[in-house]
């Protein structure tokens, strides 16, 4: 019978979720990397038993760990991320020019082909690469070269790289999003790289609303059955493309505050998409106290409440860019973590939900492996 | 031997039980010899300590020993003599931080 992982990321350490289909009982394990912020943790589509996962410590630095057999034993791999050339500057908070320093990995990505072959998004915002497995890191220096780096600047978060999507029907052409830069796309194996924020508005973030760069991308997702349609949660507004990045237009509809973090689309429906609102950029937590995941099947637009087993007052948690993923069984599975440590599943589309688990550290990202 | 005190997340990492003990060549043994024999005996250790790139010591590990605090010594001072001789052990330490 299939089953499904869930790689849950903390800020005190990693946890893994197992579950057979039914998605109704569930196995915790962990904390692995007790004590250490587990940014992110991500499988190998090609190999599930290959998991990468980035553990950082303001006091200790950067590890990088990988397991070969599906999260159960790991060992530390490279670590070591250096800038190609002389990084130069960027802007710092204060407007002066500041130099890039690395400071944590935000997201791996595995290729969708080679186990050995990850993408990892890092702060300062760079994207790097590795073709051995961890083992040792080049920086793909096309992305912060392309003209605009230098004018860069971070989010209250940090400048991270936040978001890398890869398209499975072109292997030279990937997504990544950066905060507070904003989209970019390259067709051409990392070599180079275009600004895709035309369509974007950010009056309360920039000077020029409009600009090329600048913008604060939370996160953007894709349907692998439609890989020029991108959607998309900036700091506000949610918004759609469909093409491929070249233009973007508002979906936020009649969402209760089109302010949020995570996005993602059903695994079997390309035009339906879920996010979860938050009140603002201030306040960082939902709107009326009431933890509701919102879904459209209309591709934005037209937005419903999904409340039902998810608290209904007195809720104050956040959900964060890579706390939502979804697995590709049939109904369709959702899952978030929030600030105050619950993991909800959905294994209905999103019509009702469960805490799978309620008192976790801070959840700083989940992911979902659906296995044979 | 040397006696160094590693705090718990790297001894975690580095999958170290108690105390490392360690025989430096060097006579007299530095700061920096004992931190760089650290190093090559736990690989996955370097740049938790000191930066990998510019081996300075990282902003929050702090090092004592004998009761003095010895972040801010250079790392060509050599260590005290009850640590290079054993009596007293080099204590790393991840420095007091949050609330």
């Amino acid at each position: 019978m299939s089953g499904v992982r869930l790689l849950v990321g903390t800020k005190k350490g990693a946890f893994v979720l197992t579950a057979d289909g039914r998605r109704a009982d569930w196995r915790v394990d962990g904390p692995l990397f007790g004590g250490w912020e587990i940014y992110h943790l991500k499988g190998s589509p090609a190999n599930p038993n290959r998991v990468y996962a980035s553990q950082t410590s303001s006091w200790f630095g950067q590890i990088v760990q990988r397991s070969d057999d599906g999260g159960a034993t790991w060992n530390p791999v490279g670590k070591d991320f250096v800038y190609d050339g002389v990084p130069g500057t960027h802007k710092w908070y204060d407007g002066t020019d500041h130099p890039w320093e690395f400071k944590r990995v935000w997201h791996l990505e595995p290729s969708l082909d080679d186990p050995d072959t990850v993408y990892a998004g890092i702060e300062d915002a760079a994207l790097f690469r590795s073709t051995d497995g961890a083992a040792s890191w080049h920086e793909m220096p096309g992305l912060r070269g392309h003209g605009s780096g230098n004018y860069w600047q971070p989010g209250a978060g940090g400048m991270c790289l936040h978001t890398i999507v890869l398209d499975p029907s072109d292997p030279l052409r990937m997504y990544i999003a950066i905060s507070a830069a904003g989209a970019f796309r390259t067709e051409d194996g990392g070599a180079t790289w275009k600004p895709i924020n035309r369509g974007l508005v950010s009056p309360y973030e920039l000077p020029d609303p409009k600009a090329e760069v600048g913008h604060c991308v939370h996160r953007i997702a894709m349907h692998p059955e439609r890989p020029t349609t991108l959607f998309m949660q900036k700091h506000w507004d949610v918004l759609r493309s469909d093409d491929a990045g070249e233009s973007w237009h508002e979906v936020s509809g009649n969402l209760p505050s089109d302010f949020g973090f995570a996005i993602d689309v059903h695994a079997h429906e390309p035009e339906t998409i879920y996010v979860v609102p938050i009140e603002s950029d201030s306040l960082h937590y939902p709107p009326e106290g009431k933890l509701r995941v919102y879904r459209s099947r209309t591709g934005g637009g037209e937005w419903q409440a999904l409340t039902e087993g998810l608290p209904q007052a007195n809720c104050y948690v956040n959900v964060l860019r890579d706390a939502m993923a979804v697995d590709t069984l049939d109904p369709c599975g959702i899952y978030f973590g929030t600030s105050g440590g619950q993991v909800y599943g959905s294994a209905d589309d999103g019509d009702s939900w469960t805490p799978i688990v309620r008192d976790l550290p801070g959840v700083l990202s989940v992911e979902v492996q659906t296995l044979p | 031997m040397i006696r160094v005190v590693l705090p718990y997340h790297l001894r975690g990492l580095a999958r170290i039980d108690g105390e490392v003990e360690l025989d430096l060549a060097a006579k007299p043994a530095t700061v920096g010899d004992l931190l760089a024999a650290v190093e090559v005996r736990y690989p996955v250790l370097r740049g938790t300590i000191r930066d990998a790139a510019t081996g300075a010591r990282r902003p929050l590990v702090r090092f004592f020993a004998c009761g003095e605090d010895l972040s801010f010594v250079a790392f060509d001072e050599e260590l005290p003599a009850a640590v290079a001789a054993g009596r007293e052990p080099f204590l790393v330490v991840g420095a007091m931080a949050g609330g």
